[in-house]
């Protein structure tokens, strides 16, 4: 029993089924790991109790012949996700104490698989970070530490509590949402694996919005296989969601065949940065050989718009942003800061409720969208966008999945990089593009750096075709063999 | 005779154009599935996306866009088979979001137009820019409370249409012609009530004056009017005040204004400077529209009779004048009645009736067209009477009168009153003969040329007859008779 947080979902799911364990005892033991490593800050709520009520649930559905696709699986929920009579904050101020009536539809279909919630978990305010230091509610730390040394570390971000709390074995999964690569950065940072779906797979219905051109949820959990059945859960047709596509979802674990001969593997030369650390070029080249030495055929390719893919994402992204939070206002929900007239109110709500990172990028969202500004920046960045899906499109005529690094740099200390924003911008730099092109990609830990933190490598894969992405990424799993662990873990490592 | 506003150094004309915004009649709203009806308690009629609950996302209503086009198709107007959804950026305590849903590039309708219906049944057609469909706010209420506003979030989402003239308009009547013809096309199509009252059409009303011949003037725009007469004052308010201005020495400033309707004025509400920024930009959540041009084309063919249509028909099939069919057109219950009343028999006569003695008797006694008490058919059923000289023209009236009181048939009531024309020659004839006998010297001065006295013989005769008598057959006889 001591080991049931070491489970993957899949063992998890095959145990319970055998009558080895129980749901209830499965979420019992992820409630005392997730009390057990609070020091991560990985949660901004716990709901234990709501946990344990929706384990008896399962245990009963399970007794009635009613299992879903992940009944009786104790996840976090990032608490990005309106989750019905609990909390939803954003890790904002100014929706703090705010309880959703309606349950996000991503959050609704994995309870309707089974899947039960450990807890709301932390995340950059507003997703606006990749280091988890924005939250209202306090930086996360990263499990993972720096060899001989004890100096806490970022676990990436946005979804860095979600990270931290699945790589600490404090959750079994996590969802996360990815704008610029806010799930596959923290999951590269965390040793544990993130996946991006297309735009459109999942429903953000009920998802506090970022950017809503490029937000989309996913799955965080510690093997492909497990993405596979999460996805499952998490993905369907949304009529509530005008951007979410009618394409049947498909059972992603069947994808996994572990056969990837033949298959043409994209090596983007643009993503070839001067500056990035030796370490991840090497990790990147271990992973050509593994996909190599598994029959597929490592192909070079160019994606020539790549490096204007930053600067554009940071002009269209904070454009939407600046529209889609001005409707915390203070009048209906959330915090009101009272002042002198209507517009003293606004101004004193959100100057008090929202964090420095998201007043600067509604700054410059509101800048870049401004009356003579409009073309230079917003309309430009809208054409970048195109070439870069372009130059997607183009490649994917060669090849059928496109294989890079995750991120520029293994996982950062809290302190570093913080008081530069472009230094933490470009940590983005290699999950921005496929962002901006709306294709699913997929991190997965391949290795240690020479600190001893997780390295993680990034596969790309063609619109809705996950299943590629997930094949790929499973034979490279295989290959890498992770199994390195934490040192702040549940249970002590 | 064009509109001049007469100045001290001559005349100037009048530059008008409207953005007519009219709520689309639609079950739910543009974007939510929350009720559009009137008059519900505040507040009741809100969804989480109405009151821009986080994570909350707009899905167009198809119905409103169907709508759309129809009101396009009614203004004569280019159907954009790809449209846009943009947020227009503002904040204010009635608007959730914190932006309005508009289309602002690419609006659903392009180029139309609509033509005017003058005095003496004169027409003008004046050009409509475009036609886009945009999300209502709610309404602020100030008066409840010594130091806080009331929001009521009813009226937010609910689809507006805004419909955008050419700078075409010359004067306040022409201003108020195409306003009760965009009423009269909008009921006809069934896409908006044209309730001015009620809010469901209001204009903003752009003005500018020049020297006949000259560049366009800079306007001013007065915003939200809300009655087609507070329309047309605004417009001729605006024009002489410009005139002012500019004949002291001034200058126009390009500015939003806001008409006072406790005494026909304007005043300025905003410049230029101080307009917001609105940093439209494509809603994300929201797919270009693209219509099915099929869809559009099935939409055309369930356009009923438009008013322009139906007038030219009225002229054409009944030889009606320009003004009476023009009349009779302005909304489409009005038509439907009159031509079921036309089933009576003469057309003309149908019209003279419809437009005279009924809708006067409408009008004196408040009623609409829905609530009166003599039915189309029974109107009809009385100049059926006339027509086949049951009854003179004159007893008609005697009788339309009894059938408003009474809502009986015109044939009851005739028949009740014995008001059955006399048309046997015989008791016409005794009439004549005892007239003829009784005022000899009269008969004598007939005979001897003074033909005029025909009419105190028709008067006699008809007296005599209690007005019953068939008038040309009263004619026809004493001409006989007389003649000897």
């Amino acid at each position: 029993m001591s080991n049931l947080t070491h489970l993957n979902i899949s063992d998890a799911l095959d145990g319970m089924n055998k009558g080895d364990f129980t749901a209830r005892e499965l979420t019992q033991a992820h409630v005392n790991a997730m009390e057990e490593t609070r020091e991560l800050n990985a949660y901004i709520v716990e709901t234990p109790e709501i946990a344990l009520d929706m384990a008896d649930a399962s245990d009963k559905r399970r007794a009635a012949g009613e299992v879903g696709i992940m009944e009786g699986i104790p996840i976090a929920m990032k608490d990005l996700f309106c989750t019905k009579g609990t909390q939803t904050t954003a890790a904002s101020h100014i929706l703090e104490g705010f309880v959703p009536t309606y349950e996000s539809t991503v959050s609704g279909n994995l309870w309707n698989a089974g899947a039960v919630m450990l807890g709301k978990s932390n995340l950059d305010q507003f997703a606006m970070g990749s280091a988890n230091i924005t939250s209202y509610f306090g930086n996360v730390i990263n499990p993972w530490q720096r060899e001989g040394s004890t100096a806490p570390l970022t676990p990436g971000g946005s979804s860095g509590g979600s990270a931290a709390t699945v790589a600490a074995r404090a959750a079994m999964a996590a969802t996360g949402t990815d704008t610029g690569g806010s799930i596959r950065q923290p999951a590269a940072f965390s040793g544990i694996v993130g996946l991006k779906p297309t735009y459109g797979r999942c429903s953000r219905w009920g998802v506090v919005a970022f950017a809503s051109s490029l937000d989309q949820a996913g799955p965080m959990t510690r093997s492909v296989r497990d993405a596979a059945i999460m996805l499952e859960a998490m993905a369907s047709y949304d009529e509530k969601d005008s951007t979410s596509v009618n394409i049947g979802v498909p059972s992603y674990q069947k994808a996994l065949t572990g056969d990837i001969r033949g298959l043409k593997v994209g090596i983007p030369k643009e993503y070839r940065i001067d500056g990035t650390p030796a370490e991840i070029d090497q990790a990147w080249e271990r992973g050509i050989e593994w996909v190599k030495a598994a029959g597929a055929e490592p192909v070079e390719i160019s994606l020539p718009h790549t490096k204007y893919a930053l600067p554009a994402y940071y002009i269209i992204a904070p454009a939407e942003c600046s529209s889609n939070l001005a409707r915390y206002d203070g009048v209906r929900y959330g915090l009101r800061v009272d002042g002198e007239s209507l517009d003293d109110m606004y101004e004193r709500t959100r100057a008090e409720g929202f964090g420095d990172e998201v007043k600067r990028r509604i700054l410059i969202g509101t800048y870049v969208l401004s009356a003579g500004y409009y073309d230079a920046f917003y309309n430009k960045a809208r054409r970048v966008r195109t070439l870069i899906a372009n130059d997607f499109k183009k490649a994917y005529e060669t090849v059928d999945v496109i294989l890079t690094p995750t991120a520029p740099s293994p996982a950062f200390g809290i302190g570093e990089k913080m008081d530069d924003p472009i230094a933490m911008y470009l940590n983005d730099v290699f999950t921005v593009p496929a962002s901006l092109a709306g294709l699913p990609g997929i991190s997965i830990p391949t290795g240690l750096s020479n600190e001893g933190t997780p390295l993680g490598l990034q596969l790309l894969g063609k619109a809705f075709d996950e299943e590629t992405v997930l094949k790929v990424a499973g034979v490279m799993e295989e290959a890498a063999g992770f199994s390195a662990l934490p040192q702040l873990m549940a249970g002590g490592k | 005779m064009s509109y001049r506003v007469k100045g001290n150094t001559g005349e100037w004309e009048v530059v008008i154009g409207l953005e007519v915004h009219a709520q689309v009649i639609s079950k739910s709203k543009l974007f939510s599935g929350a009720s559009t009806k009137f008059g519900a308690d505040p507040n009741d009629q809100v969804s989480l996306v109405d009151a821009a609950m986080p994570g909350m996302l707009p899905v167009l209503n198809k119905q409103v866009v169907e709508q759309g086009i129809r009101t396009g198709l009614g203004l004569r107007a280019q159907i954009n088979l790809k449209s846009v959804f943009e947020r227009k950026n503002y904040f204010y305590a009635d608007l959730p979001q914190g932006y309005q849903i508009s289309q602002f590039l690419e609006p659903i309708v392009g180029k139309g137009n609509l033509t005017l219906d003058l005095e003496g049944g004169e027409t003008r057609v004046v050009g409509i820019e475009r036609m886009h469909l945009e999300q209502d706010a709610g309404k602020s209420i100030h008066d409840q409370h010594p130091t806080q506003s009331y929001i009521d979030l009813n009226r937010t989402g609910v689809a507006l249409m805004e419909v955008v003239s050419d700078p075409d308009l010359r004067s306040p009547e022409e201003a108020g012609a195409y306003l009760r013809k965009m009423r009269s096309i909008l009921r006809y199509l069934g896409t908006c009530d044209g309730n001015m009252d009620e809010g469901s059409m209001r204009a903003d009303v752009n003005v500018s004056v020049r020297k006949p011949g000259d560049e366009l003037g800079t306007r001013t725009e007065t915003k939200n009017v809300n009655s087609i007469r507070y329309v047309m004052q605004a417009v001729e308010f605006e024009a002489k005040r410009q005139v002012k201005v500019l004949e002291d020495g001034g200058e126009i400033v390009q500015e939003t204004r806001q008409f006072d309707p406790s005494n026909g004025s304007t005043r300025s509400l905003r410049s230029k400077e101080e307009a917001h920024d609105y940093r439209y930009f494509p809603d994300p959540d929201l797919l270009p529209l693209v219509l099915d041009p099929k869809w559009v084309e099935e939409i055309k063919a369930s356009i009923p009779e438009l008013p322009d249509e139906k007038k030219e028909r009225f002229i054409k099939d009944f030889g009606l004048s320009s003004y009476d069919a023009g009349i009779l057109v302005i909304d489409r219950d009005r038509a439907d009645f009159y031509e079921e009343v036309t089933k009576g028999g003469d057309p003309k006569v149908a019209a003279n009736w419809v437009t005279g003695d009924f809708f006067g008797a409408l009008n004196k006694s408040g009623l609409t067209l829905a609530e009166t008490p003599v039915s189309a058919k029974q109107l009809g059923g009385l100049i059926a009477l006339i027509k086949d000289n049951t009854i003179s023209g004159r007893t008609a009236k005697e009788v339309f009168e009894a059938m408003w009181e009474t809502s009986k048939d015109a044939d009851t009531i005739v028949e009740e009153k014995g008001l059955k024309q006399i048309s046997d020659t015989g008791p016409i004839e005794a009439a004549i003969d005892e007239i003829m006998a009784a005022n000899p010297s009269q008969v004598e001065a007939f005979r001897g040329g003074n033909e005029k006295l025909i009419g105190w013989f028709v008067g006699q005769t008809m007296k005599a007859t209690g007005g019953k008598a068939n008038p040309g057959m009263v004619n026809q006889l004493l001409k006989k008779k007389l003649a000897g």
